[in-house]
């Protein structure tokens, strides 16, 4: 599915992703834990494909080159990325952004596009499934949302693009307990055997919700340590100093 | 209603109708990038061109060709006068080669100009410049709801509709044949919301117009079709200098649009029209524009400067007049559709969204100018900038003491795209009434690389999430238009806007 092999990205003389190597199967669950600064949007940023990074390495995302695609195309391609601050687009109604990304990413992958009636059906019920407010159909894209109110609508838009490779980048941020309930309970949804899904994360709470098969620690760039779930548990009880410490005293050890 | 809702629908041709409608197909988005300025051919049509420029005897050969009264000569004369004392405003927010008004043409006509008993006798050259831009002169009369005045050059060419509004007791026609036919109502409404010596270009245009349209709605009368007039430019060197009127007598109702277009060419065309409006008592006059002169090329080189005086007086209590505007042609664009709110309770609005991409300037906005009681403005001005242009919001808002408890409401919002164009907002308030209330709003925005990166991660092309992030920004005013309108609008804008991302 996701082959990340030696990714460096740079703004300016500044490295940010210094190595990075990371593979995900199929239908897997994996969860990017770090500490501030540690790269973490940064990664999400560079597999979305945005501008304004040197990038070096290997992406190889189900057989494609992903790092020769524009972002439109890996959207199309069946990458979907969950914003941790989505843009505000005045006076352009939720729907009709939907519609048109909807209908986007369906001509990337060869499918006719949808009809009014089928899609409307659709949003309906995935706004029912992330307890989404009515009002917000016709307001326009995130402008004036709340924070929880725009992350619905990031698992509201991912889960009507269908993504094969989600990256959800800090969904957490900003969610009351209630929301990130329902954030996660729309995520969790979405999980099978064909969808795998890259969870960044500061805050091992996501995880009660959005249980990981596998757990990275990010520092530095690269990922220092990878474990089950029962590694975030550990992440919280020692927090990120002592298991970066123990990581790179690790690495002397073993040179 | 989503815009591909809108594609499906079998809209009828506009005046400026003519491609893929705002297509979600990237080649189609492409294809449109590499087309140039769509109606910028010239037909070749014979005309009467009179010789370059200006004198007293010009203005006499000009109303003698045109079989004028003598009283409409005098008024022509005392305005040349009047011009001839002027000076060329400099105030303006634009840079451009003085203007030689003595290597213009003053009079162009498509010759000869028979008296049209039905649209099929209609010069087949016209007709057929007509249908290359879209408005078939004689399909327009089967199947659209839609009366148009077609003007080439100076002169009104057809007007469809006709015996239709006749019947309802509306007068549609050019201005040369409302001066012939109904020369009381001409000579009671010419010059009493633009006089002669409002400014230059209003002077230049009282002394040398050659023709326009003339709308006159009685009383109690609700128009029973859009009214329209089509203006093209197609000779060089020669202006375009037309006047239009519109009356709207007590209780009655009209909506009125305009579009334009012209040839491509080397050199600079002016066009200095004058248009005028007048609503009595609970008169209500809507009056939307799709600007598309040619803007010049890539460098600079060509293109209209269109100067024009737009005003409309409420006279009666309650009138309402409603300016939109959607201005995305010319080299430079100075204008300031107005209204005096004179009777008491009476509404002006002004809507607008001026675009300016390759080296194109705008210096546009609004005057409200409060006289009655209780008198409101909105005035909401979108401007968008994109290549090198030059977007200047200048209006003002002037509450006289006599307006008890009037009202105002501007918003100015300015968007950038790229680092070269530029946004200025230029507000001025002058109020002389305490129980006034005047709003003012103003911002000015980029479009985000967030917003772009946003939409793109969706899967919508570069070009398509502009278009989309630039027609949110302008929603408000879009909504003003009639349907047809803001479809093509909507076109319009994307096409002008092609190549200036990325």
């Amino acid at each position: 599915m996701l082959h990340i092999n030696d990714l460096t990205a740079s703004i300016g003389e500044k490295k940010i992703l210094d190595g990075l190597d990371l593979t995900i199967n199929p239908g897997e669950v994996h969860a990017i834990m770090g500490p501030n600064g540690a790269g973490k949007s940064t990664l999400a940023n560079v597999l979305g494909g945005r501008d304004g990074y040197d990038v070096s390495g290997s992406v190889t995302f189900n057989g494609l080159d992903l790092l020769s695609l524009t972002p439109e195309e890996r959207a199309g391609a069946g990458l979907f990325l969950a914003f941790q601050y989505p843009a505000e687009i005045p006076g352009v109604g939720n729907l009709y952004f939907l519609r048109t990304a909807v209908n986007s990413v369906r001509r990337f992958r060869g499918l006719d596009m949808i009809g009014v009636t089928d899609f409307l059906a659709l949003a309906e019920a995935a706004m029912e499934s992330v307890e989404m407010d009515r009002s917000l159909k016709n307001r326009s894209v995130n402008d004036g949302f709340s924070g929880g109110e725009k992350k619905r609508n990031e698992i509201l838009q991912m889960t009507m693009l269908e993504p094969t490779l989600a990256v959800l980048d800090e969904t957490d941020s900003g969610l009351d307990i209630d929301a990130l309930r329902i954030v996660a309970n729309g995520v969790n949804a979405l999980r099978s055997p064909e969808r795998s899904m890259l969870v960044i994360t500061h805050y091992q709470r996501l995880l009660d919700y959005i249980v990981p098969d596998r757990v990275h620690v990010l520092a530095g760039g690269r990922i220092i340590r990878s474990g089950g779930k029962e590694l975030a548990a550990e992440l919280e009880a020692n927090g990120y100093t002592e298991t970066v410490a123990q990581a790179a005293a690790a690495a002397g050890a073993a040179r | 209603m989503t815009r591909s809702q809108l594609d499906s629908r079998p809209t009828r041709q506009l005046p400026l109708a003519g491609g893929a409608v705002g297509s979600l197909i990237s080649n189609e988005v492409r294809e449109l990038a590499a087309r140039e300025y769509e109606h910028g051919f010239s037909s070749d049509i014979d005309t009467d061109v009179i010789p370059k420029g200006l004198s007293e005897d010009v203005v006499r050969l000009i109303s003698s060709k045109k079989n004028e009264p003598d009283w409409l000569l005098q008024w022509r004369l005392q305005a040349y006068r009047q011009w001839l004392t002027m000076d060329v405003p400099d105030w303006q927010n634009a840079h451009y080669e003085p203007i030689d008004f003595q290597d213009i043409s003053y009079y162009a006509a498509p010759k000869p100009k028979p008296v049209l008993g039905s649209m099929d006798e209609v010069d087949p050259e016209l007709r057929e410049m007509f249908d290359k831009l879209g408005i078939s002169l004689r399909e327009q009369e089967r199947l659209s709801n839609v009366a148009i005045d077609a003007i080439v050059d100076s002169v009104s060419v057809a007007t469809t509709f006709k015996a239709k509004l006749a019947e309802a007791g509306v007068i549609f026609c050019s201005f040369s044949e409302a001066v012939a036919d109904h020369p009381d109502l001409v000579r009671a409404n010419l010059g009493t919301v633009v006089p002669v010596r409002d400014n230059y270009f209003a002077a230049l245009n009282s002394a040398v117009f050659s023709d326009g349209s003339f709308c006159y709605i009685p009383k109690g009368v609700r128009c029973p079709m859009e009214l329209s007039t089509y203006f093209r430019i197609n000779s060089a060197q020669t202006g375009q200098f037309e006047r239009t009127l519109i009356v709207a007598e007590e209780g009655s109702y009209v909506s009125y649009l305009e579009g334009c277009t012209a040839p491509q060419r080397d050199e600079n065309q002016l066009h200095a029209a004058v248009v005028e409006l007048v609503a009595q008592t609970d008169a209500s006059i809507k009056y939307s524009t799709v600007q598309n002169w040619y803007p010049g090329d890539a460098e600079g080189k060509g293109g209209i400067f269109n100067f024009v005086t737009k005003r409309g007086k409420c006279a009666g209590d309650r009138a309402k007049i409603s300016w939109t505007q959607v201005e995305t042609g010319s080299a430079i664009t100075w204008k300031y559709p107005s209204v005096v709110l004179q009777g008491d309770d009476s509404v002006g609005e002004f809507y607008s969204v001026a675009l300016t991409a390759g080296h194109q300037q705008a210096d546009t906005g609004s005057k409200m100018i409060h006289i009655g009681k209780g008198t409101t403005s909105t005035i909401v001005s979108k401007g968008i900038s994109a290549g090198r242009g030059q977007n200047t919001y200048r209006g003002l808002v002037k509450v006289l003491r006599s307006a008890e408890n009037a009202r105002n409401f501007t918003q100015c919002d300015s968007l950038l795209i790229g680092g070269d164009c530029g946004a200025h907002t230029l507000p001025y308030i002058e109020v002389k009434n305490l129980t006034a209330q005047v709003e003012h709003e103003a911002s000015t925005s980029r479009i985000g690389e967030d917003q772009l990166f946003y939409c793109r991660q969706r899967g919508i092309n570069e070009e398509e999430a502009t278009s989309m992030i630039v027609n949110g920004f302008c929603r408000e005013v879009f909504k003003e238009l009639p349907m047809e309108f803001a479809v093509e609008a909507q076109r319009l804008l994307s096409v002008s806007l092609e190549g200036s991302v990325g």
